[in-house]
């Protein structure tokens, strides 16, 4: 059943589909249409933006997964990505092809986000978050001082993507890999939240104590969505390290993971697509305000001096005016503007 | 052994600022339940109006002492009206992203104003250093490990005798029985982020008679989270044990490790492995309320 008037689902499956109705796919195809050509009419900078925004939707959609669905907060998540990322590295390096290195090193980065996640037994909220923190700190000490692996503080130099002798040399070719790899890991993403697994982080992160004595093992699961959360983190991370081809350890601090964290937040906790307009909106965001100084700067002329400062000081700003009036984020007010569209006569 | 020695001492010195900073840390999480990462934005908010107003505005030291204390009280007031009350019942994540956004802002407007070159406050006490066990001391450090050990005295007193302090240690015991015996609780937040907003300051004074000061100030604040969860998180005699354990742990392992491993910089990173090993052995710390879920 479908109609102006919402949804009736009469079966489970039908419910749990991804998509309701054929205008949510029609729509989809045609922007999937769009994206794919546009980048023959961007400029390369405007492409290698996109390819930014790639690698973070993988980032975020990872890590709203642990936080927002397993409500596991994490605020080692950057560093987790400089794991894949100098993972990758290494092996790439020591002559492993580009692919597998980049699913061992999303392997790796599953292991230590594991290990990490460990202390989530017998910890939650603010004590787990804290851990967390830890493992940033440490993690980062270890890129900074394993110099014989990592190459310290001068950092580490890697090649572009190659795949079955195909080289990802350009932006945009770098685009269709990094969108492939983007759209693999929502549809991963979305495909886990509606199995068994997904319910049981949901169940987890709304009231444990129920969802134990429904029988979920909590420690199996929280784990699960720490490994499943790094192994995207490290994918994102390898793709990263590749796109940029040089990777210090300065680029994975803790700031890193705070934006991650701003994008989940922002985007909508708990929401695949609320990750993307999250990702879109944190990577967009020093584009759009360079922008603006750019156009001020005839009135203002040392709005360029205070650029940085006022840039972070921007950030933040959002995340505190996202958290006090709109705490279920962009999502949240898509879903809206749908509705609103859809019952337009009749408000309420 | 008298590098050990120097090592302790400079530890116990860098200790009881942490020890400060925890205070803060302590006193906002005793009567609010809110964990603030923007403590030591708070620290560095205090070094930089002091700096302002003795260098730049060319006060006495002692006047733009108590003028910063008075600035402190009112950035206090204003973060628990702004942006803190709307929280109240939020998720935890909520709180603390908002303390970390305040924490970004509060560094922008500083480097805004300030810009970020290293900045020195005026020799305030003598250069002449103390022999203590032998070793030479600066004044300066004396004087902040004396200044420390007052102001824990002094909030001591505050928490057991003072009616504000009791009605604080109510509020944090039981919100609603606090409540309903007449204690305003929303003016219990705002003096709690008061005391915590002065108390910061103080500890970024004397690190700016020390150090001088730079944006990288902030980072201060993240030393503390070891500190806090070492002594516990609702303790303030936990925070100042704490802070003491950890600035001390933290200068002789980074000694060690420098002389025995050649590693260097360890002091990032130290009080964050002990800080791991205590959340797995004793979450609750050493002094804190064992009211942690099991999970």
């Amino acid at each position: 059943m479908q109609g102006k008037c919402g949804l009736f689902f009469t079966t489970y499956a039908r419910e749990s589909q991804v998509f309701h109705t054929g205008f949510q796919k029609s729509s989809l195809a045609i922007f999937f249409i769009v994206l794919l050509i546009s980048p023959f009419f961007l400029s390369s900078y405007q492409v290698s933006l996109l390819n930014l925004i790639n690698i973070a939707v993988i980032g975020a959609v990872s890590l709203n997964l642990l936080t927002g669905s397993c409500g596991q907060i994490s605020l080692g998540h950057g560093a987790f990505i400089g794991v894949g990322a100098y993972a990758s590295g290494v092996l790439t390096l020591s002559g492993m092809p580009f692919l597998p290195a980049l699913i061992l090193a999303g392997g790796i980065t599953a292991m230590v986000g594991m290990i990490f996640g460990i202390p989530s037994l017998r910890l939650k909220g603010i004590y787990l978050a804290i851990a967390t923190l830890a493992a940033q700190l440490i993690l980062v000490y270890i890129f900074m001082h394993w110099t014989s692996v990592t190459g310290g503080a001068i950092g580490m130099g890697l090649d572009t993507p190659v795949i079955f002798g195909f080289d990802f040399d350009t932006d945009l070719k770098m685009f269709y890999l990094t969108l492939a790899f983007a759209v693999l890991a929502v549809i991963m993403v979305k495909n886990v939240l509606r199995t068994k697994s997904g319910r049981a982080f949901v169940a987890i992160r709304d009231f444990h104590l129920s969802a134990e004595s429904v029988g979920i093992n909590l420690f199996y699961y929280k784990l699960q969505a720490f490994g499943i959360s790094s192994f995207l983190a490290g994918i994102a991370g390898g793709l990263w390290a590749h796109y940029t081809m040089y990777i210090t350890p300065e680029q994975f601090e803790i700031t890193l993971s705070i934006s991650y964290l701003a994008m989940i937040i922002i985007g909508g906790l708990g929401s695949v697509l609320g990750s993307v307009f999250g990702a879109v909106f944190i990577t967009l965001l020093p584009e759009v305000l360079s922008f603006i100084a750019d156009h001020l700067s005839g009135f203002f002329p040392n709005i360029s001096t205070y650029f940085l400062a006022m840039r972070d000081g921007i950030f933040g700003l959002i995340l505190v005016l996202f958290l006090i009036f709109e705490p279920d984020g962009l999502a949240r007010r898509w879903q809206l503007a749908k509705s609103y569209f859809k019952l337009h006569p009749f408000a309420h | 052994m008298e590098y050990y020695l120097h090592l302790v001492l400079n530890g116990l010195v860098i200790g009881s600022i942490y020890s400060l900073v925890a205070l803060g840390f302590v006193i906002i999480y005793k009567a609010t339940k809110v964990v603030n990462f923007a403590q030591g934005e708070l620290v560095m908010f205090g070094a930089y109006v002091c700096f302002a107003l003795t260098v730049q505005l060319g006060l006495p030291f002692l006047i733009s002492f108590f003028m910063t204390l008075i600035f402190s009280v009112i950035l206090g007031l204003c973060l628990e009206r702004v942006i803190l009350r709307p929280m109240i019942g939020e998720p935890i994540i909520s709180v603390i992203m908002v303390t970390v956004g305040l924490s970004t802002v509060l560094k922008a407007v500083i480097q805004l104003f300030w810009g970020t070159s290293i900045r020195v406050y005026p020799q305030v006490l003598p250069t002449e250093p103390v022999w203590i066990l032998g070793l030479p001391v600066a004044p300066v450090y004396i004087a902040a490990f004396c200044l420390s050990v007052v102001l824990f005295v002094i909030f001591s007193f505050f928490f057991k005798y003072s009616t504000m302090g009791i009605a604080m240690r109510a509020t944090a015991f039981d919100q609603q029985a606090a409540q309903s015996m007449g204690i305003g609780v929303k003016n219990i937040f705002a003096m709690s982020w008061c005391i915590a907003a002065v108390v910061s300051s103080i500890g970024g004074i004397i690190l700016g008679n020390i150090n001088g000061i730079n944006p990288q100030l902030g980072h201060l604040g993240l030393k503390v989270f070891p500190a806090v969860i070492l002594g516990g998180l609702d303790s303030l005699l936990g925070a100042a044990i704490g802070g003491l354990i950890i600035g001390i742990l933290e200068n002789v392992s980074d000694g060690l490790a420098q002389q025995l491993f050649g590693l260097a910089g360890f002091r990032e990173v130290a009080a964050y492995v002990v800080l791991v090993i205590i959340l797995m052995i004793r979450p609750y710390g050493l002094f804190g309320t064992h009211e942690i879920e099991r999970v």
